[in-house]
């Protein structure tokens, strides 16, 4: 297979998971609105159109890695498959633990958006690294940032999903839709245990960035706007976990904190790579 | 003197005040979200350290709130005042507050567990059995490596003291991270320099083009050694012009030896704690300029900035020694290329086919104001034009009252020479910090208490930060411990707060 055949089947593997996800966004929508039970055949359905999309998009992600002789990380298109691929991982694996097949609906949505943004505007050509990207650090460092950036973006869904609750609870009670949703402490937790799990990994995608840095540029901090924003996304959550730990904010007040920090990760990767200037833009994205 | 006492009691009682507010929790919290916001500016206005030309045009752009930022602070944000107040108060904070515990913690570690509290079913994980094997139980929790106090027909039971040990590793960790930021501030030195090839570089202040020292630095610390460029390369890809790989060769004096090395973007050329980076290349064109007798007046190559990916690069050749002085603005084309519009540019960056424009003034340069130049600008204010050229390699202009000779050509490359003596404390304390973050955040603390009652034992457990697991482990521990777990413990009160 040469580069160039791999390049476009990763693009038909991309088309057909977004295929796949549709459907499985109309079953789990299908779901909510008219199935009684938590786990009906249609949940379950959608569940397994669910993996077959993460199955499709990975080997998407892997054969573009192919095409390019490199890992897929080298512009913002490919860092917004990988990172639907992350999110969808994360998904998968706290539905297994947990159950969590109401949250399909705003996953779907939100890896159908990604990966409709990724093909639309952010779509370049498969090419080789610059040379400042060249890197083992590369492998370690973005790895690391795009499955917290994955987990993070699921707490966000979750602590949205307990905002829009609690104000129904709060006013006219839940609607019948959202029934089968977990109590709101549950939420909470969950939210909560997401993001212990995936701080240590984040404070570790920033060291290793820094190591990189240092590697690279002559230093291993200095207040790149990427560098800032992951600095502020890293504060922000440390102060979600000690608000939750030990001053013991719990519920609404934890749900915005937490929905707050995971902003400044979207806004980094969103601003900084789009707009901002500094180290971390690479020329076409 | 009696109200001199009273004024020192209210003092001392206010600092204590002071003291507590500032270690509370509630107002770490508040200088924790403080600083990430406080970081935000430094983010969207041009920073002196990282770009001060950017700053220089955004006040010349915003005069009015340019002045008023600037004064606040905001083109410096992380060495403002304000910045370093909050970060500063913060670590205070986080001292204040750590030190105590690691106190309490060290006596902790040593002393049994705590006392078995005194209505157990007030507990969580509460549960009555009717068996009262507690030597067993006992047994069991010594083999989970339990810590035990024993009490007249009770224990008590503590496991996972690790977690505070992680907790406090990590944050005294911060505090190491932010002094080797502080020793490398203070200590270090960072400098660059541009050298075109066959250029050698004796690492002494004045080779440099720009060098700033730490605090407690001068330049007696430069560590000594030769630089000999010998060989730039510089690949790209013909299908987008992305380039592919730079690689520079050079010969390093040290010690009365000399290698050959390497030095690449990623791979940096080590010499003790000083570290050499590529940082970025251009072109240099060669240039022969003689008067209108044939004398040579000068002849070399002239560094030139590049403005595009493909390297399209101005620069000015400045001749000062003739009289009027001459000045060529220039335009150097790696591979040349025509637009109606843009005019002259290079559509490749490699050296293909090269051109050099120039455009040629006769005046006064400027250079003996005082007032410093950019060596890559022309203020023409006081000349006048008196020709325009394109000169392919080797061809030469007749410019009225001399000529000049475009020769050939160099690659330029720009060097950061950087000493960061705090580098690898930095790296310890952000080691120690992950590790004491996985201690504190995946190790479980928890406790289980064991009371004799009337016809069996009560049980029950508390698991710091409600973290999950404890219920099973004390189902497992009753099933070993061969308690049946009947029909008392139908009321097992499972709390949540």
């Amino acid at each position: 297979m040469s580069d160039r055949q791999a390049a476009t089947y990763s693009n038909y593997l991309i088309y057909s998971s977004m295929i796949v996800f549709t459907l499985a966004f109309f079953l789990y929508a299908f779901s909510v609105a008219w199935q009684k039970k938590s786990e009906s055949r249609t949940s379950n359905f959608a569940n397994g159109q669910m993996v077959l999309g993460f199955v499709l998009l990975t080997a998407g992600v892997v054969l573009r890695g192919v095409s390019a002789h490199r890992v897929p990380w080298g512009n913002m298109y490919e860092f917004s498959i990988t990172g639907a691929m992350a999110f969808c991982g994360a998904f998968l694996f706290a539905n297994f633990k947990y159950k969590l097949n109401w949250l399909g609906l705003p996953v779907s949505i939100a890896i159908l958006l990604t990966l409709g943004t990724a093909i639309t505007l952010l779509y370049r050509p498969s090419a080789p690294l610059v040379p400042a990207l060249r890197s083992t650090w590369l492998v370690i460092h973005v790895s690391a940032a795009i499955i917290s950036g994955g987990v993070f973006l699921l707490a966000n869904t979750i602590a949205a999903t307990y905002l829009i609750l609690d104000k129904y609870e709060r006013t006219s009670g839940r609607p019948d839709w959202a029934k089968r949703i977990p109590a709101l402490e549950t939420l909470d937790l969950l939210c909560y245990r997401l993001v212990a799990f995936v701080f240590p990994l984040w404070t570790f995608a920033v060291i290793a960035g820094a190591i990189w840095a240092e590697a690279a540029w002559g230093r291993y901090w200095g207040w790149d706007p990427k560098e800032t924003w992951a600095f502020i996304t890293w504060v922000a959550y440390a102060a979600y976990l000690h608000a939750r730990l030990t001053v013991g904010w719990k519920g609404r007040k934890a749900a915005w904190l937490c929905l707050l920090a995971g902003s400044t990760f979207l806004f980094n990767y969103v601003y900084v790579n789009v707009w901002g200037s500094g180290k971390h833009t690479y020329s076409g994205l | 003197m009696k109200k001199g006492n009273s004024n020192e009691l209210e003092q001392s009682a206010f600092f204590r005040w002071l003291w507590r507010q500032l270690t509370s929790m509630r107002i770490a919290l508040i200088l924790l979200l403080l600083l990430a916001i406080a970081s935000i500016p430094g983010s969207i206005f041009p920073q002196r350290t990282q770009n001060p030309i950017r700053v220089q045009s955004f006040l010349t752009e915003n005069p009015g709130v340019g002045k008023f930022l600037d004064r606040l602070g905001f083109f410096d944000v992380y060495g403002s005042a304000w910045f370093s107040a909050i970060y500063l108060l913060l670590f205070i904070s986080l001292v204040g507050c750590v030190l105590p515990r690691a106190l309490v913690h060290l006596k902790e570690s040593f002393a049994a567990p705590t006392l078995v509290p005194r209505y157990l079913n007030k507990m969580s994980h509460y549960q009555k059995i009717s068996d009262t094997n507690l030597t067993l139980l006992e047994k069991n929790l010594r083999r989970k490596r339990y810590r035990i106090r024993i009490e007249p027909a009770a224990l008590s039971a503590e496991k996972g003291y690790l977690r505070e040990t992680g907790n406090l590793i990590f944050h005294l960790s911060l505090v190491v991270i932010l002094v080797a930021i502080a020793m490398g501030a203070l200590y270090g030195n960072k400098g660059d320099v541009i050298l075109n090839t066959g250029d050698k570089f004796v690492n002494v202040p004045t080779s440099y083009d720009n060098l700033s020292f730490g605090r407690f630095q001068n330049e007696n610390s430069l560590p000594s050694f030769k630089l000999t460029i010998n060989e730039f390369r510089a690949k790209y890809d013909p299908a987008n012009n992305q380039p592919l790989d730079y690689l520079l060769k050079a010969n390093l004096d040290q010690n009365g030896s000399s290698n050959s090395v390497e030095i690449k973007v990623n791979q940096p050329l080590t010499i003790g704690s000083t570290k050499i980076y590529l940082q970025a290349n251009g072109y240099a064109p060669i240039v022969l300029v003689k008067d209108k007798a044939g004398k040579e007046i000068f002849n070399g190559a002239v560094n030139f900035l590049p403005q595009d990916a493909n390297l399209t690069s101005i620069g000015a050749i400045k001749i000062p020694d003739m009289n009027p002085q001459i000045g060529f603005v220039s335009s150097f084309l790696p591979t040349a290329d025509r637009d109606p519009v843009r005019g002259g540019f290079s559509s490749y960056p490699e050296v293909l086919d090269p051109r050099l424009l120039i455009s040629v003034w006769q005046g006064d340069l400027g250079m003996n104001t005082g007032v410093p130049q950019s060596v890559y600008r022309i203020n023409t204010s006081q000349m006048q034009q008196i020709g325009l050229k394109a000169l392919s390699v080797n061809e030469s202009y007749d410019f009225g009252v001399g000529t000049i000779t475009f020769t050939g050509w160099k690659p330029w490359v720009n060097l950061q020479i950087v000493n960061d003596p705090g580098k690898s404390l930095a790296l310890i304390g952000a080691i120690l910090a992950t590790i004491g973050l996985l201690m504190s955040l995946f190790i479980r603390q928890r406790r289980i208490w064991v009371k004799k009652i009337e016809g069996g034992i009560e049980i029950a457990g508390l698991s710091k930060n409600e973290i999950p697991g404890l219920a099973e482990e004390i189902s497992e521990l009753i099933n070993q411990s061969n308690l049946s777990s009947a029909n008392l413990s139908k009321n097992r009160k499972l709390r949540r707060q």
